[in-house]
């Protein structure tokens, strides 16, 4: 009995023993396998965890350069920064909107537009950091948010640059604004490879030189490599490249002409712009009316955005690059030179006006009853006799005339440095065929060539190419580039990068030709139709008026101001240059439905040409001259 | 005088043991020290953990295994009726049903399991030592699984698993046959799809999430993955005390109690994972040693389990924090912050103690 107890009790203890050894064999695989893993992650994987710790540890923050400065010519500022505080949510480390916002109100003011405009931004920002719930925080609200901060986590003061335009409405068109990043930005910064630059940057140039200008003006991003803690907080910065502040742009345009050109205007709808024939640097630039680009550089609330749209005088377009109106009597002075030069006129020879010009059944009346009688070139462009250039257009022919005047630029972009421009319409048989679609639409009829005579018709030109045809002209036949910027500046440095002046072409015309329609230009200021607007002018000067119809009169339809609605009612068009010896100034004036050019525009090109070349201001608008006799 | 004070204070306690309980202690508080840089209240409390600790594991190494056999029954019952008191009156914290109030304090009584389960599984196996069929086998599942299924309602995977654990050591020493194991080993594989198609969706993504934490990299999977890379990147030789980035910038989540490895193994790399495992290994060894040597079966089966489930704490740990096992809560066994966890895994140490001390008095 003892000796089997003894027994199991051996066979009992060896059996503990041996499941003791397996166990330990069991503990010791077991720590193996642990051994194993704390290699490969510490020793076959430790580079790629390395990374990782430093990913999670070191964040790259961007440091946005200050946006260049826009200044005229004479370094006025037109476009600028400055610094100002908001309040943003970032939605990513937020959960319920809403409620962040109505508790945020109750700390800081803000306004149902500030919400609509909050949603609109997250909307359009898709993937940004952050989006502003308040702009512009007094230092009180920024205080009493600091306090609460805590109880707003993914919601943040930050202090950012703003671009403000001083001057509102004047230029605003050739100026441009920015606007915030949206989803097309973003996708075209991404296919030119800029977007590495652009981060941390919300704003971007939409329109004008802002845009045109926008690598530039932007300048690159610097950054700044922080440690960050799991919440995001940086706890201490590890080393700093600092940006590159964007260049400021310099323009050639004279921001007291562009004043003057633009108060000159009065409440008229319609386009001025006054370029240096020398070298093609626009000196004014003016679409009227303008808008406030500050209302776009945070997104425009709806309402005025909504006046700005729905305006039937449309401020949005710009006018000098964009629109395109009938020349009108302004296109008389490229057919005389084309008729010289191609000698189908000489000075000299004469027709005989008796107040119209009949073609097959058609009768084409001059603007004078009765006509002008014996008339040669000179008097042709001094009183604007349309009987003549009916003949003249009929003589040189649609594809001579088309090929002659396209050397002035008529119907081609020039190529100025913003973008939005408009070709216009240069018509030829050729154009029609290209243009239209059904045969008979095709053809052209001579009847179009005799109206192209008085600048009737299709063509239909940019304020902007009858300014630089008019330079060209001025310049003796060589064409520039027009151009807005004058030269490009380095904060820093103060290095200059000059846009040098361009040349487009060279017209080869004869002298004797371009000095008499010089002379011709200078009788129609002196004692044609442009004579009341420059009476007693201090400096000799060429012009050319213009009155361009909107809408096709019938056959033998008289037409008459006062019972057209206004929006039908001519346009004023004038086209000038001066000094006649020595030019330093072209320009072209549209004045939209304000009836003739001798009333309505020359006066505006005085007073443009006044302050230019004598410094003479005044605080009315051009005054309209009375009456109409013997113009266009 | 003060000599004989001090014979009489360490008489019971074993050198190698003590030994490695210091070193890891040691190894956990200056682990701590960095891990808890920023809550210092920590750090301190923790001093009192250990010393309350080591004056219960000291007082534990003072008792009879006879003693300790006493406990087992009342130990367990007490347990037992504890755990259903929180089933029934819990009060809920952080939505786990663990904690009961006394009124006075707050007691976790699944922890209390940790040490009655293996102490009642020997009881009962020593008493009946002299006929082990499957019956008492099947009674001694039984015993285990009532609570354990308690602690895992609560729910507690953590504890229920060392607790299970802790049983089934006892169980498996007491000498289970291998049959029977491989028996429940296969059936427990072949009714996983079953369990699988009985389970909400909410609970299966939780597991698919326990096995791919890259599948929930913001969510769930966040822990593990910050964890993992704290260990990785500690590479050979570690960071540096101190100089744990994803510790000290707070990617480590939980990092002074259960990830508190990845604290340790981002600052001292593998070298200091190779001290360490080398001193849990050499602990286990005195442990099953000890075991092996122990007069009776009750002190046999004891001895080796308390040394397992401290195995199974360590080895849960390091392998739950290095992303080989899924997260369930067990502590790193004397590193990571806490009092309760301390107490329990000390009052282990004082049982192998007492049972190594008192290995020849009991022999017949």
């Amino acid at each position: 009995m003892r000796l089997t107890e003894f027994k199991d009790h051996r066979r009992e203890l060896h059996s503990f023993r041996l499941r003791i050894g397996i166990a330990a064999v069991f503990v010791v695989t077991a720590f193996s396998l642990l051994l194993l893993r704390f290699v490969y992650l510490q020793i076959v994987q430790y580079d790629y965890y390395h990374t990782k710790a430093e990913d999670n540890r070191i964040s790259i923050v961007p440091i946005v350069p200050n946006r260049g400065l826009i200044l005229d010519r004479s370094g006025a500022v037109l476009a600028r920064n400055y610094s100002a505080y908001t309040l943003e949510i970032s939605p990513d480390k937020v959960t319920d909107l809403d409620k962040t916002i109505d508790e945020l109100a109750t700390i800081v003011e803000i306004r149902p537009s500030d919400r609509i405009r909050f949603k609109r931004l997250m909307v359009e920002s898709k993937g940004a950091d952050s989006v502003p719930i308040r702009t512009h925080l007094t230092d009180e609200e920024v205080a009493k948010f600091a306090v609460n901060r805590y109880r707003f986590p993914g919601v943040d003061i930050k202090a950012r640059l703003y671009r403000q335009y001083p001057l509102k409405e004047l230029a605003s068109h050739v100026i441009g604004y920015i606007g915030r990043i949206n989803e097309r930005d973003a996708k075209r910064l991404e296919d030119e490879g800029q977007s590495a630059n652009y981060k941390g940057t919300d704003h971007i140039g939409k329109t004008g030189l802002e845009q045109s200008y926008e690598e530039e003006l932007h300048g690159i991003t610097g950054y700044e490599q922080v440690e960050v803690d799991s919440a995001g907080r940086a706890v201490r910065t590890l080393s700093r490249t600092p940006a590159t502040p964007g260049d400021n742009l310099v323009l050639t345009l004279d921001i007291k002409l562009q004043q003057v050109a633009d108060q000159a205007f009065g409440d008229h709808r319609g386009a001025l712009v006054a370029i240096d024939p020398s070298t093609g640097g626009i000196l004014a630039f003016v679409s009227k009316p303008g808008f406030d680009p500050n209302l776009f550089v945070d997104g425009i609330d709806a309402a005025n955005w909504d006046a700005l749209n729905d305006s039937p005088d449309r401020p949005m377009v710009d006018r000098a690059l964009a629109g395109t109106y009938p020349p009108g009597s302004t296109f008389k002075p490229y057919l005389a030179l084309a008729a010289l030069e191609l000698g189908e006129r000489t000075p000299e020879s004469t027709i005989n006006d008796p107040g119209y010009f009949q073609f097959g059944g058609h009768r084409f009346h001059d603007d004078k009853p009765g006509g002008h009688g014996v008339v040669d070139m000179y008097k042709a462009l001094v009183v604007s006799c349309d009987t003549y250039f009916y003949m003249l257009a009929n003589d040189l022919g649609i594809e001579n005339i088309a090929h002659f005047v396209s050397k002035f630029g008529f119907g081609a972009k020039t190529g100025i440095d913003i973008e939005g421009e408009s070709a216009g319409v240069l018509p030829s048989p050729e154009w029609k065929r290209s243009h239209f679609k059904r045969p008979e639409q095709q053809k052209w009829y001579a009847g179009e060539t005799i109206s192209i005579g008085i600048g009737q018709g299709y063509n239909a030109y940019t304020p902007l190419q009858m300014a630089q045809a008019m330079a060209t002209l001025a310049n003796n036949g060589v064409m520039y580039r027009p151009h807005l910027v004058d030269y490009i500046e380095d904060p820093n440095t103060g290095e200059r990068t000059t846009i040098e002046p361009k040349i487009v072409r060279t017209i080869r015309l004869k002298p004797e030709n371009l000095a008499f329609i010089k002379r011709a230009l200078a009788g129609v200021n002196i004692e044609g139709t442009g004579a009341r607007a420059f009476a007693k002018a201090e400096y000799t000067s060429a012009g050319k008026t213009g009155t361009a119809q909107v809408i096709g009169l019938k056959p033998n339809e008289k037409y008459n101001a006062k019972d057209t609605p206004e929006r039908y009612r001519d346009h004023a068009l004038f086209i000038a240059f001066a000094p006649l010896e020595n030019p330093k100034i072209a320009l072209a004036v549209v004045v939209e439905n304000a009836g003739f050019g001798a009333t309505a525009a020359a006066p505006i090109a005085r007073q443009v040409l006044d302050y230019y070349l004598l410094g003479k201001t005044t605080d009315k608008p051009a005054a309209e001259l009375p009456g109409d006799e013997g113009g266009d | 005088m003060i000599r004989r004070l001090w014979l009489r204070l360490s008489d019971n306690i074993d050198g190698p043991l003590f030994a490695l309980v210091l070193a890891l202690l040691t190894v956990g508080f200056i682990t701590l020290a960095s891990a808890a840089h920023d809550t210092p209240a920590r750090i301190s409390s923790q001093a009192i953990n250990i010393v309350v600790a080591l004056v219960v594991m000291w007082a534990v190494a003072q008792l009879q295994p006879q003693t300790l056999m006493r406990f087992a029954v009342p130990a367990y019952a007490i347990g037992l009726a504890l755990l259903i008191s929180v089933a029934l009156f819990g009060d809920v914290v952080n939505g786990a049903r663990r904690w009961l109030n006394l009124g006075v304090t707050r007691i976790q009584p699944s922890e209390i399991m940790k040490i009655a389960m293996p102490l009642m599984l020997a009881w009962y196996f020593h008493t009946h030592e002299a006929a082990l069929r499957l019956r008492e086998y099947f009674v001694a599942s039984l015993l285990l699984l009532v609570p354990v299924a308690l602690i895992a309602r609560q729910p507690d995977l953590g504890t229920a698993l060392l607790v299970a654990a802790g049983g089934f050591y006892v169980i498996f020493l007491a000498g289970l046959s291998w049959r029977v194991l491989l028996g429940v080993l296969v059936a427990g594989c072949a009714s996983l799809p079953f369990l699988w198609s009985l389970m909400h969706e909410y609970q299966r993504r939780r597991i698919l999430t326990l096995l791919d934490p890259t599948s929930d990299p913001l969510g769930a999977g966040y822990h593990i993955i910050q964890s993992v890379i704290a260990v990785g990147s500690g590479g050979l030789s570690g960071k540096g005390w101190l100089k744990g980035t994803q510790a000290h910038l707070e990617f480590i989540p939980e990092r002074s109690t259960d990830f508190i490895f990845a604290v340790f193994s981002e600052e001292f790399g593998l070298i200091g994972n190779c001290v360490l495992l080398l001193l849990y290994l050499l602990l286990i060894a005195r442990g099953l040693t000890i075991a092996a040597n122990a007069p009776t079966f009750f002190t046999r089966l004891l001895a080796g389990a308390v040394t397992l489930i401290f195995f199974t704490y360590a080895f849960v740990n390091m392998g739950m924090v290095t992303g080989l096992l899924p997260v369930v809560g067990v502590p790193l066994p004397l590193v990571s912050f806490g009092g309760t966890a301390l107490v329990t895994l000390l009052t282990g140490v004082g049982i192998l103690m007492s049972i190594h001390r008192h290995r020849k008095l009991v022999q017949t």
